[in-house]
Order: structure tokens, then C-alpha cells, then sequence
């Protein structure tokens, strides 16, 4: 599956579009790394377990468009766009979507 | 009087560590900017070198970071006075420059040398800091398709 936010694949020709496709996940953080970030944000720095924590959850949500794009018989997609939203305190939605193409 | 010597505390253990912290992260930013300044970031659809390329992916970087106590009560001050909060430009500077070095690090791993449609995005996540009023801790991510330009 190739991955790219182009609106082309570089070197190769689309033969065949299959539609939107997307991927979310939303997320909370637990117990334990909230302490560690409270403790954090009186050094300030890096937040290194919501880090980690958003970056799974990415990595979930990429996994579940690819998904998506397979089950249609799209082996790429293109033009790839992220977007984080709040929806209550304490949890992340992450998601993703893009266009899933067939490339020879 | 316990609260009070608490807050203190706090303050100054925010500035020492926070002014620390971010001078460190500064010059390890530029450390790590002058070891990847061979890869080329566009933020550009096109280029000349994407139709002689045939191998690209997407490549991210990601980063949270999040203001210290003395910072957090200065930006606090200056809503109240107005004015150019320059805890959070320093805040918001090292976290874009972060998530993007860590996207050229990426890159530079699975051997590409380009990344053009480079985009970057802020988002606020709110945290327990949240009720003291506004944004803490903010997410920064970077992304773009990685490309081998010849």
C-alpha cells in the first residue's frame, strides 16, 4: 500500500479511483500517564507518554483506512490529511482520510 | 500561608527547570537541524524532481509539549495587561521544530532525501491545566510525502 499526500503517485499512472476513505480512533489517556504530565507541566518540556499515546493512536487510525482501502481493491492512497479535535476533556480524536486509488 | 509558600515553590521550580529545559531543547534543535539540513522540505504539490522519482511514502513527526509553572502564570499576566505572550511563541517554536525534525529524521532513516506537501498542524489538548484558563500543552504534527529528488 503506498502512502503519499501528493495527488499523484510519483512514477506511476492511476488507473482507477475507489473513493473516500478514512480512519479514526479516539482516545483517552490513563490514569497513570496523567499524573506524569501534571508533574510535567511544572517543569514544562516535552510530554512524552501523550507523545507515544498520540502516535499509536495515529498509527491505529492509519491501519484502519488501509484497511478500508484494501477491502475496495485499492492498493494506494493519495492526498492523505490528519486532523486532531478535542471532543471532551481528556480525550483525542484522531483522524484520517484520503482518496484510495489502483496505480499500475 | 502553606498555599502561598506552595505556589512559590512552584514557581520558581518551573523557572529553573523550565529556563533550563528549553535552552537544552534549543540547542539540540539545532544540533539535529544542522545534521538533516540535506534534506530538502517543500510545501509545494509539485516540483521539478517528482516525475523522475518512482518510490514515495508518507513520512510524520509528532510532539506534545507543554508550558512550565512560571511561564503558564506569565502568560496569565500578560492576558491580563496584553501584549505579546512570549511564553507561548517559544513554546509553539520549539514544538514545530520538533515535529519537523522528527519527520526529517524519519525520512532520513528509510533513505529518502525530500519531503515536499509538507504540512504542519497545532492542535491544543486540553489537560488538567486546562481550568487555570487556556491552552497548556499543545500537539504539533508534521507531514509530508518523502522522495529521492536525483
Amino acid at each position: 500500500m503506498i502512502l503519499t499526500n501528493l495527488e499523484s503517485v510519483p512514477g506511476k499512472r492511476i488507473t482507477g479511483h475507489q473513493g473516500l476513505v478514512s480512519g479514526s480512533t479516539i482516545r483517552a489517556k490513563h490514569i497513570g500517564r496523567d499524573f506524569a504530565a501534571s508533574i510535567k507541566n511544572i517543569f514544562g518540556g516535552e510530554l512524552r507518554g501523550y507523545t507515544e499515546l498520540l502516535n499509536e493512536s495515529r498509527k491505529e487510525a492509519v491501519q484502519r483506512m488501509i484497511t478500508q482501502a484494501e477491502s475496495l481493491g485499492a492498493n494506494a492512497i493519495i492526498n492523505i490529511r490528519f486532523s486532531t479535535s478535542s471532543i471532551t476533556q481528556g480525550a483525542a480524536e484522531l483522524y484520517v482520510y484520503g482518496t484510495a486509488v489502483v496505480v499500475d | 500561608m502553606g498555599v502561598s509558600s506552595l505556589f512559590l515553590t512552584l514557581l520558581v521550580l518551573g523557572f529553573i527547570f523550565g529556563t533550563l529545559g528549553e535552552k537544552m531543547h534549543f540547542q539540540s534543535l539545532k544540533q539535529r537541524e544542522e545534521k538533516y539540513k540535506n534534506i530538502i522540505l517543500s510545501s509545494t504539490k509539485t516540483h521539478e524532481f517528482v516525475e523522475n522519482s518512482h518510490h514515495a511514502t508518507l513520512v510524520t513527526g509528532h510532539v506534545v509539549v507543554a508550558l512550565d509553572y512560571f511561564k503558564r502564570f506569565a502568560s496569565i499576566i500578560v492576558n491580563i495587561t496584553g501584549g505579546r505572550v512570549f511564553s507561548f511563541e517559544s513554546l509553539i517554536d520549539r514544538g514545530r521544530r520538533e515535529a519537523v525534525i522528527r519527520m526529517k529524521e524519519q525520512a532520513y532513516r528509510n533513505g529518502f532525501n525530500s519531503i515536499i506537501n509538507v504540512r504542519i498542524e497545532t492542535s491544543n489538548i486540553g489537560s488538567s491545566a486546562h481550568k487555570k484558563g487556556g491552552m497548556s500543552s499543545i500537539e504539533v504534527m508534521a507531514y509530508g510525502t518523502a522522495l529521492n529528488r536525483s
